[in-house]
């Protein structure tokens, strides 16, 4: 396809002739093409699957976590707003939150923290003489709905700070609800982020049973799907652990 | 006297045929995505005329999927966005750019090209490689392109571009324009298509090989 050639001043052959050449050849390569992208989307979807994802998807969703994560060296916080915006979010999905559950029964199991030599079990009055925090942001369901709504409660950073006796952290933090139902893992940036709670007041009023109550996660860093509900079990890890909604062809790091 | 002169650039047929698969896979994807919130609508206050609800979406074959549409538009996200870019680059270093950018007696001449083609007009459109209509419509699709990227990344960043997502109006705002936005992809393909096939062959053909056939009157010497 040389556009040297001058044809408004000489035709050298016969333009009918010459444009159904470039024609065959230029359809040749459409059809070729069509082939190759109808071949490329076979060998994207046939792939073998990682998380419920081919995994040519799934290395894209890891090279866009690389790519942003690598754009903030220190993670900037969410907006806020002020608490007169807020409103009840949406109850959404019923992971993990089986029936058969006693609040006043509850606590927490604490695991595997740097400097911690047995696992902890927290009773609500151990946590409530922690350090108190309350944030107004918008949470943002993955679905595609958001609300302003106010959390109170105490910051994983500032849990972490009490009960750990060395500087070193974890790389990863693990949680799971009592019946193991619904689980989901964070990396440590974010865990040490300030807006990121151990959550038990919302909108200034203890946090309802179907909201997660008595204590649940709230990140304002990612998707809803990672702020998870009723935590029975918070454990550090240094290997990426386990996410229920990762192993289900969601991104694992989803996050803003 | 027919001769073939060239029209497209090899670069712009790559950047359009690049594109077209490239769109439809985005738009396809984002309203997989849009689909686990079906909000949107025409209409006005309490009346509504339409609703792009999951009914609707699923007589088009987007089934639910969520997850899937994130994974697909995220990925093809960047061709779109490096193609969109490369083709901007080359309109700004070419000079390309002064053959779409409107000018002053555009939305004129596009208006006279609306009756002629609704043959209402029945004067002969002037002779230019891009009318009025299309100088607005190719200059508009690429405005399209920018918003619909930068609409696209206050929603999937929204604390990380944070800045954006104010220019949009929120988190809800972003969403809204995003989703008109792919609208309005829609409407410009529908038109283009009506007006590629009433354009005829010649001119279709010439997206392809670069060429057309033009009938020349003999100079009078």
């Amino acid at each position: 396809m040389s556009d040297d050639q001058d044809f408004r001043r000489k035709p050298l052959t016969d333009p009918e002739v010459e444009i159904r050449r470039l024609s065959r050849r230029g359809f040749l390569w459409s059809g070729v093409s069509i082939a190759a992208g109808y071949a490329g989307y076979r060998l994207l979807n046939g792939a073998p699957k990682q998380g419920g994802l081919p995994v040519p998807f799934r290395k894209a969703l890891e090279w866009n976590e690389a790519v942003w994560s690598s754009l903030q060296s220190e993670m900037l916080p969410a907006p806020t707003f002020p608490i007169e915006q807020a409103r009840e979010p949406k109850v959404n999905g019923g992971l993990g939150m089986s029936d058969a559950f006693d609040p006043s029964a509850w606590t927490l199991r604490v695991e595997g923290l740097r400097g911690l030599s047995s696992p902890l079990h927290l009773s609500m009055e151990d946590i409530r003489v922690l350090p108190f925090t309350r944030i107004c942001t918008e949470f943002k369901c993955v679905e595609g709905w958001s609300q302003i709504v106010s959390w109170g409660g105490v910051k994983l950073s500032d849990f972490m700070r009490k009960f750990a006796l060395t500087g070193e952290s974890n790389r990863y933090v693990y949680l799971e609800t009592p019946d193991a139902g619904y689980y989901v893992g964070i990396d440590i940036k974010t865990a040490l982020h300030p807006q990121t709670l151990l959550a038990y007041e919302m909108n200034l009023q203890p946090l309802a049973v179907e909201h997660g109550g008595p204590l649940r996660l709230i990140t304002a860093l990612k998707y809803g799907y990672k702020s998870l509900k009723r935590i029975g079990l918070l454990r550090f890890c240094d290997e990426r652990p386990r996410d229920y909604w990762a192993e289900n062809q969601y991104d694992f790091y989803a996050g803003h | 006297m027919k001769t073939l002169q060239t029209k497209h650039p090899l670069a712009i047929r790559w950047f359009h045929w690049v594109n077209f698969p490239v769109l439809a896979l985005m738009v396809w994807s984002g309203l997989k995505i849009y689909r686990a919130y079906d909000v949107y609508r025409i209409g006005f206050g309490s009346w509504t005329l339409f609703r792009f609800d999951k009914e609707f979406l699923s007589h088009l074959g987007i089934t639910q999927g969520l997850a899937v549409g994130m994974a697909w538009h995220f990925l093809f996200g960047w061709i779109f966005a490096i193609n969109g870019a490369l083709y901007v680059g080359y309109l700004t270093v070419s000079g390309a750019w002064r053959q779409i950018l409107p000018n002053r007696s555009s939305l004129k001449e596009a208006w006279q090209v609306v009756l002629h083609d609704l043959r209402i007009r029945k004067e002969p459109l002037p002779k230019a490689k891009f009318n009025g209509a299309q100088k607005i419509a190719y200059t508009g699709v690429v405005l399209l392109g920018f918003i619909a990227l930068a609409s696209g990344l206050a929603i999937y960043k929204p604390v990380q571009l944070a800045f954006l997502l104010f220019v949009f109006g929120g988190y809800q705002g972003a969403r809204f324009v995003h989703f008109w936005v792919c609208m309005l992809f829609v409407l410009f393909f529908v038109v283009h298509i009506v007006q590629v096939a009433r354009a005829g062959w010649n001119n279709f053909r010439s997206m392809i090989t670069g060429r057309e056939i033009v009938i020349e009157e003999q100079p009078n010497v």
